[in-house]
């Protein structure tokens, strides 16, 4: 297709700029020439060329809407419509983030109110909405716990990870100034306790875990876990990017979890919009709470205020006070569901993960054969090695059947992983069709593998060459 | 209210098939003291009817500003009805990340051309598929900057965004780095003697905004210098994106790295979020800056096609060795910034005009009023601050009538007492402007 660039007419243009209604000034005068731009290279396009445009790139994206998309720890549930009608209501959208709290008492409230039912959904003492993604609220989360233990005049610079983590948790305990240390996984999938045993030294300031893990099992030993990191002074950071596998069933801060990050983006149903905006919301208990970012939203009688005054926050970690469109559409979610809904969210969740565990068992290797809780992670190395179909086309073949595709080569742990996270809102029906299309390509791989490793046939590109991208950038448009 | 398509029916079929009795049994390993039989203080489902009603009286609670007059990091500009028309399509706003390129195409073109279109405005080589937003893009070119040259130190000017120097306190906190804070010259903008003073070998990079956070413009090309000389870079930020269609770029006075906030480009100020970090370097950064990056290249047929391209910087490959942590972006944000620059095109030149004049306009009407006055002589775009005779009561009657005062500077600058920060953009008409004045007067 086209790029906007090339489509451009000098002398075309979408949308007018209204007349002044005031005296105009000269610019050099009151700017002053030296600070005024020379060419604006911008496109010039008739609004219907410009709406094609963008149109007919959207034809070129896949999203939950077009079919299932069951990318693992993604969660890429339906995303209700009536959040999106919500959030755009003009109460919410046209308010500016420094209006008078007087003026801003419905958002405030809500804000308020979304901290008080994250906080009872996952036994948190508190939660703040600012961090604008999870990578971010990891980041926060592990600020808070540098700031613990500066207060406390301890220094410790390790932070545990297990291999399976997602690779966010060691980059943001790097941008922390943590060295981040690999606790191994046991062969059930879990934490492998006397590794952790031998590592967590009173060096080590926490224990980033990710439960259920990244191979969708829940940790069983979360009990003996907390109490190992506990015991050594240490804390337990929870990675909320699961937590669609347990809202309602269990709590972290009931397992001993101190800080955790969550993403509105994946368990409460926000769009993620091709990439973001996301909004990683991080709950603490008792031990962080007085570090937690500010402003805080409070409550005085009737009224909610913005506070700063907290002398042991760790600061901002970004203007303002978070994603709060993101948040209005969570908000709406949350409170749509209820308890009830909750439950029953999670339980589908669970139930069609295990549901396909169960009908690709025959057909794909399945590394950890247990239950499992929201996703399941098999294996495509046995696959590789017979017939040479990689799990990659595995799953470029599956966009020709209509879907797009699992999580692949995720966690590290698992070679040539797949990993499936269908989520609640999908129909036994769909997992069927799903499952037959995932079969059918585990037969072409033995009888016709170079159609598996030709694939996708029905998209507008083909595999794209990933080494000239990266060898020769071409990240903006040039004139040729 | 919920969303699972799953009848009774189902529901037995697919225990039938895992060889379970029932779902409890799914959650076996949750430890039998840990599981809730209820969730305290969680409230009953609602249909949609309620929810919406419930939500929509919620909104109204806020209330409606008849104007704003606060910009202050966040600007009421109007936005195209194209963009929402474009936003709101769900190719773009149910997609995840586009790590499956081939039925990704759509928002990794977009994306493409947006990298194009803020290069070009910034006046740099490059720029990232964004950032949370302004502050914390400013923070991670700090940081980076702190990374590439091993030095530990950061001079920001004073004139910088307060909340935006607040950010910059934490992740440079975090780093074990320090921050200096440069004074402004009576004109507003930044005292370059008092910058080269506090330039040491230790400094990795200095911070300014242009417009900054008082509307001043400042004069960049002398500044990248005094940083170069020193060895330390230069990351320009701004406030208003839009005083990009009329302003000289950073890029071309020597800026390292252009930061700041891209709200003003199609999206509402929707209380502060989700807004857009544009992020802006030299090209000889481009394996080391934070963030997603949308590259062209071609399929085996020779056909043009763009993928996520250098992901080795990036958290999933290359873990604590990456450039940032950074994995979701604001990839709907910066598609609406396209979407509107795109719309605007060379028309965004006539719409920084247009701030301009309203700027001047409200200005000066402002300083008809009996003891008001100027605090700073440097040119501006379209904020401004002005000294008042009481700056709480001046924002209290505006309120009482409906408008968002100025900003009062007192709360981030102890020294500029009853002083307030206007902004006037587009959408304050020479009526509301008049009104204002009549309402102070």
């Amino acid at each position: 297709m086209e790029l906007l660039f090339e489509i451009s007419k000098p002398g075309r243009s979408a949308v007018q700029v209204p007349a002044s209604d005031v005296p105009t000034v000269n610019l050099g005068e009151a700017i002053g020439a030296k600070y005024l731009r020379g060419d604006l290279d911008l496109p010039e396009v008739a609004q219907i060329d410009l709406v094609r445009h963008y149109t007919n790139l959207s034809r070129r994206n896949f999203g939950v809407d077009l079919g299932f998309y069951p990318l693992g720890s993604c969660t890429m549930k339906y995303n209700p419509k009536i959040n999106e009608n919500i959030a755009a209501l003009p109460g919410f959208t046209d308010l500016h983030p420094l209006a008078p709290e007087a003026f801003a008492q419905g958002s405030l409230e809500l804000m308020y109110d979304m901290q008080t039912l994250l906080s009872a959904l996952f036994g948190m003492t508190d939660f703040t909405l600012q961090p604008a993604a999870g990578a971010h609220g990891e980041l926060t989360g592990v600020m808070m716990i540098k700031k613990y233990f500066e207060k406390r005049g301890e220094k410790r610079r390790q932070i545990l990870i297990p291999d399976a983590a997602h690779g966010t948790n060691p980059a943001s305990g790097a941008l922390c100034g943590f060295e981040t240390v690999t606790l191994r996984s046991n062969a059930e999938g879990g934490v492998d306790l006397a590794h952790l045993e031998s590592l967590m030294t009173e060096d080590v300031a926490a224990l980033m875990l990710t439960n259920p893990n990244t191979l969708g099992l829940f940790e069983r030993n979360i009990e003996k876990v907390a109490a190992i990191v506990h015991g050594r002074g240490g804390l337990l950071y929870g990675d909320g990017a699961n937590a669609n596998a347990y809202l309602g069933k269990t709590r972290p801060g009931d397992l001993g979890f101190d800080v955790i990050q969550l993403n509105l983006h994946k368990t409460f149903s926000t769009p993620h919009g091709g990439g973001g905006p996301g909004s990683g919301p991080v709950g603490v208990g008792k031990k962080l709470v007085d570090f937690l970012p500010v402003p805080r939203v409070v409550k005085n009688g009737a009224a909610y205020s913005l506070s700063e005054d907290f002398p042991d926050t760790i600061g901002r970690v970004r203007a303002f006070y978070g994603n709060f469109n993101v948040i209005v559409k969570a908000c709406a979610y949350l409170r749509s569901l209820g308890a009830e809904g909750l439950r029953r969210a999670t339980e589908m969740a669970v139930l069609n993960a295990n549901y396909i565990q169960e009908k690709l068992k025959p057909h794909f290797d399945l590394p950890y054969d247990r239950i499992c809780m929201h996703e399941c992670v098999f294996s495509g190395s046995r696959r590789a090695a017979e017939t040479g179909v990689h799990t990659t086309d595995v799953a470029k073949r599956l966009i020709d059947f209509g879907y797009h595709p699992p999580t692949i080569y995720f966690p590290l742990i698992v070679p040539e992983a797949i990993m499936i996270e269908p989520t609640e809102t999908e129909s036994k029906e769909t997992l069927d069709a799903f499952c037959d299309a995932m079969i059918t390509i585990a037969k072409e791989a033995k009888e016709n593998p170079q159609r598996v490793k030709d694939a996708p046939l029905s998209t507008p590109v083909g595999r794209l060459d990933e080494v000239l991208a990266a060898r020769k950038p071409d990240v903006c448009w040039k004139k040729s | 209210m919920d969303y699972c398509p799953h009848t009774p029916e189902d529901i037995a079929q697919m225990q039938a098939a895992i060889g379970i009795g029932g779902i409890e049994e799914l959650f076996a390993d949750i430890p039998q003291k840990f599981r809730l039989r209820e969730i305290p203080g969680m409230p009953a489902a609602l249909s949609e009817q309620e929810i919406w009603e419930r939500m929509k009286a919620q909104s109204e609670k806020n209330r409606a500003p008849r104007a704003t007059l606060t910009g202050a990091g966040a600007y009421h500009h109007f936005i195209p009805a194209v963009v929402n028309s474009i936003v709101g399509r769900a190719e773009f706003y149910t997609a995840y990340t586009p790590y499956q390129a081939e039925i990704s195409q759509g928002i990794l073109q977009a994306i493409y051309e947006y990298q194009t279109m803020i290069a070009s405005l910034t006046g740099m080589e490059i720029a990232n598929a964004s950032m949370y937003d302004g502050a914390s893009a400013m923070a991670e070119a700090a940081v980076l900057c702190v990374r590439m040259s091993n030095r530990s130190k950061i001079a920001v000017a004073r004139s910088v965004h307060p909340q935006y120097r607040r950010v910059l306190q934490t992740y440079l906190w975090a780093n074990g780095c320090t921050l200096t804070e440069i004074p402004w010259l009576p004109a507003g903008q930044i005292d370059p003697p008092a910058l080269s003073a506090a330039l040491d070998k230790e400094t990795a990079a200095v911070i300014v905004q242009s417009p900054n956070f008082f509307g001043c413009i400042e004069d960049i090309g002398p500044l990248a210098d005094a940083a170069h000389q020193q060895g330390a870079m230069l990351i320009a930020g701004f406030t208003d994106a839009t005083s990009l269609g009329l302003l000289k770029p950073a890029g071309e006075s020597g800026a390292d790295f252009v930061v700041g906030e891209g709200q003003s480009f199609g999206n509402p100020l929707n209380y502060g979020g989700p807004y857009l970090g544009i992020f802006a370097a030299r090209e000889k950064y481009l394996r080391r800056i934070p963030g997603r990056l949308a590259g062209a290249t071609v399929d085996q047929n020779g056909r043009r096609g763009f993928v996520l391209t250098l992901q080795t910087r990036e958290q999933h490959i290359r873990r604590e060795k990456a450039t940032s942590n950074i994995c979701s972006n604001e990839a709907l944000c910066a598609l609406a910034a396209g979407v509107y620059l795109a719309a605007l095109g060379k028309n965004l030149d006539k719409l920084a005009a247009l701030n301009i004049h309203k700027t001047q306009y409200l200005k000066r009407r402002l300083l008809q009023l009996e003891g008001w006055r100027e605090i700073f002589s440097a040119p501006v775009y379209n904020e401004f601050a002005l000294a008042c005779p009481d700056a709480r009561s001046v924002n209290e009657k505006l309120h009482k009538e409906g408008i968002v005062g100025g900003y009062e500077l007192s709360k981030d600058y102890p020294e500029l007492d009853n002083a307030l920060l206007f902004c006037a953009t587009e959408m304050l008409s020479k009526e509301d402007m008049d009104r204002v004045v009549e309402i102070l007067k």
